[in-house]
């Protein structure tokens, strides 16, 4: 029988503030521990929440650029349960009236068999809550310790509906979420600092049945590659499970990055019954259409919508223009490129290889980048008036990113103009011939092969300055002449 | 008002005796029934009420206040390690 998976993904995103989501400690990351903690945060008895603007603001606004509805009004209630995480036994979250409501996000996905195509994934909701705090198990054989720094900073958590079907779809998800997210500008959506966290909710059901089969949550998912294997690999769990005959358990597992593998978390403190009542310390708010009219206006161009303007406006092909746009920085480095003279299919093409190459190596993210996008404009202008060659052009963008120098400076100190000059490519082919009477023979025997040889002479002769294209075309008529 | 008091006391972390269980049980029951009567009332088209209080959109701005609550909770705690709490180890893998 074929089985089919059936998908949910959990998204908490921290909310970019300066304070907590109930009170006014500190969310800076990486401070000693527990010293951004206050009554409110460690749950002291007689202490106040009371909700950070700022981020019910941020919050609104992710509900905006994932097409929910924001509510009308709202309110904040307690889940129960007891761990030590939490310093209340409860967390603040949202139950029965979030902040957003129903939405959708289109993502731009791979079929199996390679087709691009465009899926519209349902948002269920996204509620505000706070964070709870860290559990350190690290060297510790007795016990664990307790950071509560983490504890009540904001989050908000994007539901989505299950409507996902493979490990692919998930990370496409997953990848188009993150950019929306970074370019409304609401966290810095760094993994590893824990600001964007994912949970997933698989299960699997025979191929037309519309019943869902019993699901299972994994947790510990610490990067978007980790989420597909884990999703991967828990399809291949339950359909083998099932085929053998067994019955899938509900339950949250979590994912062995080392060992390939999910495994069940037991837990003697795990009580299903979260007991939600409406959060007694906390007023209910209500949105005025005004306050949400002003967020939305303040939305920027969202990804998927800059990626069709790219198609249209610049003639990119498909693929390219939703590479570039799922990094905000990287658009708009494409962009600026483009609007200083340079080709858009060129700028595309160089900045995904040569520029991500450079960068990857050098371990430095696109705003950082030493050359800058009029600088890399014109290295590319430089290229498509064939004034240097792809291959020259490649060494020039690591001189220019080594000593800051324009390329044209660069092309012009070290000599490095290609060479168009038919005359002199001429005698250099000439040359290469006489010399290579082997390469030559091979060649007129039907060798392709035997042309790398003698094109290789001709460029060490005009180390390697010669226009390739007039090479290999003086070099065709001599042999076939 | 269905409920096991076992299940309750589960979910609170409280080990009852017998004695207790028996008790509690019916006290619980006893608050539960009186609850009750509210049912009786018609409540249609009566918005849910959660919060008593005539008042609504209490925010505070995003500023940050320092505090030294962690030195004396941490001084007070049942366990602790430096700068952190120190608690049971929880999770076990099977």
């Amino acid at each position: 029988m074929n089985y089919e998976p059936v998908i949910g993904l959990e998204v908490h995103v921290q909310l970019k503030t300066w304070s907590k989501l109930f009170c006014s400690c500190s969310t800076e990351f990486g401070a000693e521990g527990n010293s951004h903690t206050c009554p409110v945060c460690l749950g002291w008895p007689g202490s106040l929440p009371v909700l950070n603007e700022a981020a019910l603001k941020l919050g609104i606004r992710v509900g905006l650029a994932l097409n929910c509805k924001v509510a009308e009004r709202l309110k904040f209630d307690r889940k129960n349960y007891f761990y030590p995480d939490l310093p209340k036994a409860y967390q603040i979250s949202q139950f029965d009236m979030p902040v957003n409501g129903k939405g959708e996000l289109l993502i731009e996905t791979k079929t199996a068999d390679g087709k691009m195509i465009e899926r519209k994934i349902g948002i269920t909701r996204a509620h505000l809550e706070e964070d709870a705090g860290k559990l350190l198990h690290e060297g510790i054989t007795d016990g664990s310790l307790v950071d509560y720094n983490r504890g009540g900073i904001p989050l908000l958590e994007i539901v989505s509906e299950p409507d996902l079907r493979s490990p692919q779809e998930a990370y496409d998800y997953l990848t188009a979420l993150k950019a929306i997210l970074q370019y409304v500008e609401v966290s810095d959506c760094d993994m590893e600092k824990g600001s964007l966290r994912c949970d997933a909710n698989v299960s699997v059901r025979p191929v037309g049945q519309e019943k869902f089969g019993t699901k299972v949550e994994i947790k510990n998912l610490n990067s978007f590659k980790m989420v597909q294997k884990a999703i991967q690999y828990e399809i291949e769990r339950q359909t083998e499970a099932i085929e053998g005959g067994e019955t899938i358990v509900q339950e949250t597992r979590l994912w062995d990055d080392g060992k390939g593998t999910t495994f069940s978390m037991r837990s003697k403190e795990e009580a299903h019954d979260y007991r939600y009542f409406p959060e007694p310390d906390l007023v209910p708010f209500t949105l005025s259409l005004e306050l949400v009219k002003s967020i939305e206006a303040t939305l920027p161009e969202l990804p998927m919508a800059r990626a069709k303007r790219f198609i249209k406006e610049f003639g990119i092909p498909e693929y390219d223009a939703y590479v570039l746009v799922q990094e905000k920085k990287l658009a708009e480095y494409f962009e600026a490129c483009v609007r200083e003279g340079a080709g858009a299919k060129t700028a595309s093409n160089w900045i995904q290889t040569e520029l991500l190459a450079m960068l990857n190596a050098k371990n430095i993210a696109i705003e950082d980048c030493p050359v800058a996008s009029k600088e890399f404009a014109g290295l590319l202008k430089l290229v498509e008036a064939g004034t240097v060659s792809g291959k020259t052009a490649k060494d020039v963008l690591q001189e220019m990113a080594a000593t800051g120098k324009a390329a044209d400076v660069i092309v012009k100190e070290k000599g490095l103009t290609q060479v168009s000059d038919t005359g002199l490519i001429e005698k250099a082919v000439e040359k290469a011939i006489a010399a290579n009477p082997v390469a030559v023979a091979e060649f007129k025997a039907g060798k392709q092969k035997a042309l790398g040889a003698l094109v290789g002479a001709i460029m060490k002769e005009t180390q390697g300055k010669a226009n390739p294209k007039i090479v290999n075309e003086i070099l065709q008529k001599k042999l076939q002449g | 008002m269905e409920f096991k008091i076992e299940r309750v006391a589960e979910l609170a972390r409280l080990n009852l005796k017998s004695e207790e269980k028996q008790k509690l049980e019916k006290d619980l029951g006893a608050i539960l029934d009186y609850v009750k009567k509210l049912e009786a009332l018609d409540t249609k088209g009566v918005e849910p009420t959660s919060h008593v209080l005539n008042m609504e959109n209490v925010f505070r701005a995003d500023e940050v206040k320092p505090s030294d609550a962690a030195e004396k909770a941490l001084e007070h705690a049942p366990h602790a390690d430096g700068r952190f709490f120190k608690v049971p180890k929880i999770v076990h893998r099977d």
